[in-house]
């Protein structure tokens, strides 16, 4: 504004309405999947509605204390708390450019990420062979979809990280491949933040009495 | 916040346009992060698996507030969520998209419920008055 008024008073130089110190986002990516993250966030936030709505109508059927068996979800939680911290190690070692470390950081964080699906994965079809699968009732609908669709995301997030490895150990660190980092780091620390919603609102809450 | 955030330069001083040199994490940070996260994570397990309340109105309010200390304590401490971030873009869509969660949550649970109330007449719940 005062530049402008300056330009005007002055007539030195040619009339302009824009700023010179202009200049673009530095790193567009990362705000650009921060916003894809946000829009994830509203999924979830819809399936979480389901889930509050849903979550108490069990049509003659279990019910969430009697189904949901919290040692399972307490590990399940550590295994991703634990994977949060390891890519969190991942992440140092990339910014030291040490490729080695990172590389076994990573490897660490897919076994966690492994661990977790695999005991979902155990969970849900002990809950199918129990008869207490998603079309039992309202409640094991909106369930599985909303902790389903979490662990769909953490499958896509194990498939991202080999993928990166591989592009990782064919190019070494260059600065894409860092970029492609940061936003899995991203990604994967915000699946832990959903996760924090569905075991507080699902199952700790589920089972209280 | 030890993060180091290099904002307003232009593009001649830096060799990487990758942008990841503009957040600089730290393991300080990244142990404080787990060991919060850790503590709130145990509370309320132990707690509900010990069976220690009795009942759940109170209990379902602990356990949601600190699910929310926790969010936030994952936000600032691995996802680096600050005010500067990317010029305060990112803390900008982060609160746009609070609002939206908070009214789609609370919106979905208070209709619902009423809902539920509204479209069970009293008289039909007793079979008696059933025609």
């Amino acid at each position: 504004m005062s530049e402008t008024t300056m330009t005007m008073s002055g007539a030195s130089e040619p009339l302009k309405f824009h700023l010179e110190g202009e200049h673009h986002v530095e790193n567009g990516t990362l705000l650009g999947f921060w916003l894809y993250l946000m829009s994830d966030c509203l999924i979830f936030a819809c399936l979480f509605a389901a889930y509050g709505v849903l979550g108490r109508d069990y049509a003659g059927g279990p019910s969430a204390a009697q189904v949901l068996e919290l040692p399972v979800v307490a590990l399940n939680t550590t295994l991703l708390l634990f994977s949060s911290i390891t890519y969190g190690f991942a992440v140092l070692e990339m910014q030291q450019n040490r490729r080695g470390p990172m590389m076994a950081w990573l490897v660490v964080t897919g076994l966690l990420g492994a661990g977790f699906i695999a005991l979902e994965l155990t969970e849900f079809s002990h809950l199918i062979a129990i008869g207490a699968g998603p079309q039992r009732s309202a409640f094991l609908t909106s369930f599985f979809t909303l902790v389903g669709t979490h662990g769909l995301h953490v499958t896509c997030g194990l498939i991202w990280l080999v993928v990166l490895m591989v592009q990782v150990s064919k190019k070494g660190l260059i600065p894409a491949n860092k970029r492609r980092l940061m936003c899995l780091s991203m990604f994967w620390h915000f699946l832990d933040v959903v996760w924090v919603g569905v075991f507080s609102f699902v199952y700790l809450m589920g089972v209280l009495p | 916040m030890s993060e180091h955030i290099e904002a307003q330069h232009g593009h001649d001083e830096h060799d990487e346009h990758d942008g990841v040199s503009q957040v600089h994490a730290t393991l300080k940070g990244y142990l404080r992060g787990f060991m919060l996260a850790a503590i709130l994570t145990i509370i309320p397990f132990s707690l509900v698996m010990t069976g220690a309340f009795a009942k759940s109105g109170p209990a379902d309010a602990l356990i949601l507030f600190l699910a929310a200390i926790q969010i936030v304590v994952h936000m600032v401490y691995f996802l680096h969520m600050n005010t500067k971030s990317e010029g305060g873009w990112n803390m900008l869509a982060l609160v746009f998209t609070i609002v939206l969660v908070v009214i789609t949550l609370s919106g979905s649970i208070w209709i619902m419920f009423h809902l539920n109330d509204n479209m069970m007449p009293a008289a039909m719940q007793d079979p008696r008055n059933l025609p």
